[in-house]
């Protein structure tokens, strides 16, 4: 399964960037500003190799790309696209981890809390943050922040890559989103786990109710959550491009979003290359994960 | 379930409120305010007035009256990508669903992979290769969301299809395209509607977003987004600037969020 969605997404990346309706080797030209003539036009479709048949192209482009060999890019001939994505894509993962740690620990913490002090004071307001944090745009949010902790407060540095400090800005709001679908996700399994027969049971056995709650519902109420996380993760890495362009963050989003600007196609499509694969190796660790957490599962495969 | 979606309180209340937007939306050329373009560089960043209800942006432009124009982008472009998505996905769930077979299959491993990869990647790509501009975005919105409405059409089709009703009206030699428009689709509308309602929300915030990288809508057009960009050039001295369209983009997507929990629970009482 793995090699043929691979195969799959490198077509749909190449495909793509061949419908283009401009000409590579024109936007090529304008960018590196020579006038576009019928010959220069000529030689740049050769150099680019566009005279070729498609198919020839595209197994051209596939050996490359599996040598990491993207070509230069359009706006900077001095730079590979390679070489940009080794620049920017430990930035987004650095981000995206960041946020994903915030996510698990504050959703598992609220989520859990809200369930235990059901319909509380407490729980009603993190039902409300909820409610605003899946209708608040994220970098609206993110600009709320940066004018609230950098600009009034001055406690952090507003924008750009760098230290820790750097990081929390964007993390947190990048986590904002998701730690309401969570905290919502795990509330309610929780509280769904809790009218089953075997609480009932422990409960019966004279557990304590720490081990009900922590060993037993808990617990089956993660199954669930984990499937969730592992389709959020590579949704988080992805929709970092918006985190990213708002506090300035060196990652593959803002690259991506600058080389759509540029026309700078051979990014574009190493992004959409860099995209798949991550998350064909995502989706591959959760179900990894999913068999130790699972027993069952084990047995069965 | 109309009836049980008027005692809802908040779902009433949420009708009306977006009702009013989308009339304020439509009425924006008609009621006297300011040219929502007029640049008066004299007046920029000025706080609330009388003149300037909610003050002027960077360029002196009056933000009450760009963020009233700002509504037909936002709403209006989000209503057309929801509608369009629809048509398509209502179109190609009807179709697998309804006639199954080898083109079943093959629609449905497309929207296998549609549904598992990340939206976002998709929209970039689709902008990327289109190029920055409004009716781009609602392509690239209406290409990634289909999928989710083919596939939950196409199951409700093939549970209404083996319903006595429509079994019958086979058997007495009904066209399909009258059991497809006559019988199946009213049976699928109510959960069309609740999905699509929900959903109307997450568009006007995707949208909102590349609008607000400068993928979407471009300058000057007044859009939420947009002046969202606009404002956090200027944020240390017009904070204000910054609340507003951020403010509205949050209303009318809580609105429609709230509308669509009240649809869900008016059509399905017994998962409150």
């Amino acid at each position: 399964m793995l090699f043929p969605m691979l195969l799959g997404i490198s077509f749909i990346a190449f495909v793509l960037v061949n419908l283009i309706p401009a000409d590579p080797a024109e936007v090529a030209l304008r960018i590196n500003d020579i006038q576009p003539t019928e010959e220069a036009i000529a030689l740049m479709r050769e150099e680019l190799g566009l005279d070729r048949p498609f198919f020839t192209r595209y197994l051209q482009w596939l050996s490359k790309s599996t040598r990491f060999d993207f070509g230069a890019t359009f706006t900077n001939a001095n730079r590979t696209v390679a070489g940009e994505i080794a620049r920017s894509l430990p930035a987004t993962l650095e981000l995206s981890a960041a946020a994903l740690v915030i996510v698990i620990g504050s959703s598992l913490l609220l989520g859990v809390s809200c369930a235990l002090y059901r319909d509380t004071l407490f729980d009603r307001s993190v039902r409300l943050f909820v409610f605003l944090g899946t209708a608040m745009p994220n970098y609206w949010v993110g600009l709320l922040l940066m004018w609230f902790f950098a600009l009034k407060l001055d406690l952090l540095p507003t924008s750009g890559g760098g230290g820790w400090k750097n990081l929390i800005l964007p993390a947190v709001t990048l986590s904002l989103t998701y730690i309401s679908t969570y905290i919502r996700l795990i509330r309610n399994n929780m509280i769904e786990n809790m009218s089953e027969e075997y609480v009932l049971y422990a409960n019966a056995r004279g557990l304590k109710q720490r081990t009900v709650v922590f060993g037993h519902v808990l617990r089956n109420s993660l199954h669930s959550c984990v499937t969730a996380l592992g389709m959020s993760v590579p949704q988080l890495i992805a929709g970092a491009f918006v985190v990213e362009n708002v506090f300035a963050w060196p990652g593959i989003g803002r690259l991506c979003i600058s080389a759509i600007f540029n026309r700078d196609y051979p990014v574009i499509q190493a992004y959409i290359l860099v995209m798949g694969v991550l998350f064909i190796f995502c989706n591959l660790a959760v179900d990894i994960l999913h068999c130790f957490m699972d027993p069952r599962l084990r047995r069965s495969s | 379930m109309l009836r049980r979606l008027l005692k809802d309180k908040s779902a009433v209340v949420c009708v009306a409120f977006i009702v009013v937007v989308m009339a304020a939306g439509l009425l924006a050329d008609t009621v006297p305010l300011n040219n929502p373009n007029k640049v008066n560089v004299l007046a920029k960043l000025q706080a609330p007035s009388f003149a300037y209800p909610l003050g002027t942006d960077h360029l002196g432009r009056c933000t009450l009256s760009r963020l009233v124009h700002g509504i037909r982008p936002t709403i209006f472009l989000s209503l057309l990508t929801m509608c369009c998505t629809i048509a398509l996905g209502s179109a190609i769930g009807l179709l697998s669903g309804y006639f199954r077979g080898r083109v079943d299959e093959v629609v449905m491993r497309v929207c296998d992979v549609m549904l598992s990869f990340p939206s976002q990647v998709m929209i970039l790509a689709v902008v990327g290769v289109l190029g920055p501009g409004m009716m781009n975005v609602v392509a690239a919105n209406i290409l990634i969301k289909w999928a989710w409405y083919g596939r939950m059409i196409r199951s409700s089709v093939i549970r209404y299809g083996e319903k006595g009703y429509v079994l019958f009206s086979k058997v007495s030699g009904t066209g399909a395209p009258y059991i497809v428009f006559r019988h199946l689709l009213p049976g699928v509308a109510s959960e069309l509607l609740v999905l699509a309602s929900l959903d109307m929300g997450w568009v006007i915030l995707n949208i909102s977003t590349l609008s607000f990288l400068g993928l979407g809508v471009q300058a000057p057009t007044a859009e939420w987004g947009a002046m969202l960009n606009e404002a956090k050039d200027v944020m240390v001295r017009a904070p204000l600037q910054m609340l507003v369209p951020g403010v509205a983009i949050m209303t009318v997507v809580a609105a429609f969020n709230m509308l669509g929990d009240s649809l869900r629970d008016a059509l399905d009482p017994k998962t409150v």
